[in-house]
């Protein structure tokens, strides 16, 4: 690996684009989920603010309107209800949406770059190792996965913070809720992952790819494990049909309920984040991550009919494919978030802990135990 | 059991039901369905039904309203006017029955009598100011079923339309009687014969009846 100057200049870069990059996904999130659920019921969805160049008003397709959103909710008045704890009730809104920044740390978004030999062919003659590799994720740590666990629960922090600093009954029970509901999800997303970690042999994300590289995607080895998580993380975004914390006609908008637009709209664009790195880590850990089929580090390799076909390819559009590999999955898997968020009705809050607690956990409990069998035939042991 | 009671079993929960993955796969195909056909409908040139006509075909059924408009029916009630007689004059004959059932009580008429030796003189009256507070107005065409003369109508086929001072909603008679219907005509298919005219079938004050 790189060390020095360059390391912290690619650094600093990786965390610029993806923080950069995640919030202003956030904002054209907004626009993918007006749109998609406006076709869902056969509308056309906002499509009429404008901006006026020259006199010709152009309108991107109702992109503007996230702006407009913007920039109203930046003009509007903030103001701090006066029974307020000052101090928690401003940090509420921060604290639920870093977490889901920071988890990104550890996922990797491409597999990792040489600078040095970017037009060569991986490990090709003038293949340069020596002078050190950047990987294409921020944290190199060994807790992986761990830090995806911590940063993942205290999530929960912002929302019960939100509500209990609010001086509302409402913010209170809808606290309560998000508290109640993401703990006990976040059990289910703990075990789920456990049988993952049995046959990946690893805790580090890097290496989850790599394993799925060298053997097969992680959804045809453990499907049982997609399933929950997925369940579980979808549950974690606090969106419907989970979105028991908040409710027009029970707790009015629950935990923030008492807050003004930027604020609130720092809960939403968490929310829009959790959906993104709760889809990455889905991509990282079942979907083989930055993995392009046939793609190997050096190029192309179709094995089909037993005709083996390499196509050789350059390291810079290796990396390049894999990234947008990485890219698209994600994408995918946030679009049928989506999808599954203006598909089914909300739960109720009983049917919610039912489903954790009574469904989703013992399933989990079993998946261990089965993978634990499996691989002690397999292994022969 | 009640004779002619329906017993409606309660369909059976299965696994299928419980696990919600069946369901939600049902449910997914559904939503994909619409959403793949509006987004082929919504690209340019994609086959957007005409929402401007009451088909009601099946996709996208948004009308974009200041831009597409849905035609109004004949019977519309749209903004007043006043009706002409042949010399061009209002045919209103101020009887006040207008301004008497509207709700909104939003008409206003000033009667004035015909000038001596004039043939309505004795008859009807005129109005010499006829106002209409389109603002208050309902648009309830009470006034239309209340006139015996068919002298105010609704049948312009306008839509209110915003106009951004309150003065400018007050419409005088002349305004009124400056509006078309929506054939482009300002008098009425309801023939009405005055006094002095040749096939007036009336009786005239100077019969003395
Ligand atoms: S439409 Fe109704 S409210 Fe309007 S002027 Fe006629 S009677 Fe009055
Ligand atoms: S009811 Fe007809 S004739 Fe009578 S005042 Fe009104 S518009 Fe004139």
């Amino acid at each position: 690996m790189i060390t020095g100057a360059t390391f912290w200049i690619a650094t600093a870069i990786k965390v610029f684009a993806i923080v950069f990059g995640l919030v202003n996904l956030g904002a054209l999130l907004l626009w993918v989920e007006r749109r998609q659920s406006a076709l869902i019921q056969d509308r056309m969805g906002p499509n009429r603010a404008n901006i006026k160049i020259f006199g010709k008003e152009f309108r991107v397709a109702g992109l503007l309107h996230s702006a407009a959103d913007g920039l109203k909710m930046l003009w509007k008045e903030d103001f701090v209800p006066p029974g307020a704890d000052k101090l928690l009730y401003q940090f509420a809104p921060v604290i639920s949406l870093v977490p889901p920044l920071t988890l990104f740390a550890v996922i990797p978004f491409g597999p990792s770059i040489y600078p040095d030999n970017l037009r060569r062919v991986f490990g090709s003659e003038g293949w340069n190792a020596a002078a050190g590799y950047i990987p294409l994720h921020i944290s190199v740590a060994d807790s992986g996965i761990l830090v995806v666990f911590a940063m993942a629960s205290s999530g929960v922090l912002g929302a019960a913070l939100a509500g209990s600093s609010s001086d509302n009954k409402y913010s209170l029970l809808g606290g309560l809720r998000a508290a109640s509901q993401m703990v006990s999800y976040e059990v289910t997303m703990g075990f789920s992952l456990v049988g993952t970690f049995m046959v990946y042999q690893t805790l580090r994300l890097e290496q989850m790819v790599q394993w799925q590289v060298d053997h097969a995607w992680g959804i045809f080895v453990q499907p049982l494990s997609f399933l929950l998580f997925f369940t579980a993380a979808v549950a974690e975004t606090k969106r419907v049909p989970f979105d028991a914390p908040e409710g027009e006609s029970e707790i009015v908008a629950g935990y923030f309920t008492e807050y003004q637009p930027m604020k609130m709209g720092m809960f939403a664009l968490g929310e829009l984040v959790e959906v993104m790195t709760s889809s990455a880590l889905i991509t990282t850990i079942f979907l083989g991550g930055w993995q392009f089929p046939f793609l190997k580090l050096d190029g192309f390799h179709f094995e089909l009919f037993g005709i083996a076909k390499p196509i050789y390819m350059s390291h810079l559009a290796v990396v390049i494919i894999s990234a947008l590999s990485f890219v698209v999955k994600v994408a995918i898997l946030v679009l049928l978030q989506m999808q599954i968020r203006w598909t089914l009705p909300r739960f109720r809050y009983d049917q919610i802990m039912k489903l954790g607690w009574r469904i989703l956990l013992p399933a989990s409990l079993i998946n261990i135990l089965l993978t634990g069998v499996v691989l002690l035939f397999v292994n022969g042991r | 059991m009640a004779a002619g009671t329906k017993v409606i079993k309660k369909p059976k929960r299965t696994l299928a039901d419980q696990s919600f993955v069946v369901e939600l796969v049902k449910g997914l195909g559904v939503t994909f369905k619409h959403f793949f056909k509006g987004l082929n409908q919504m690209r340019p040139g994609g086959p957007r039904p005409d929402v401007t006509n009451f088909n009601y075909e099946d996709g996208i059924a948004t009308l974009q309203y200041p831009d597409e408009k849905r035609p109004y029916a004949r019977r519309f009630r749209g903004v007043h006017r006043l009706t002409h007689r042949a010399n061009g004059e209002p045919r209103c004959t101020a009887c006040l029955m207008c301004s008497t059932a509207c709700p909104a009580q939003c008409i206003w008429i000033k009667p004035a009598e015909f000038p001596v030796g004039h043939p309505s003189r004795g008859h009807e009256r005129f109005p010499e100011e006829f106002v209409i507070d389109e603002l208050r107005c309902i648009f309830c065409g009470f006034c239309v079923e209340a006139c015996p003369v068919d002298a105010i109508r609704m049948d312009t086929g306008i839509h209110m339309t915003a106009i951004d001072d309150r003065g400018s909603f007050i419409f005088d008679k002349k305004k009124l009687m400056s509006i078309p219907s929506q054939d482009g005509d300002f008098v009425t298919s309801n023939d009405r014969p005055e006094p002095g005219d040749k096939n007036y079938g009336g009786i005239t004050r100077l019969q003395g009846h």
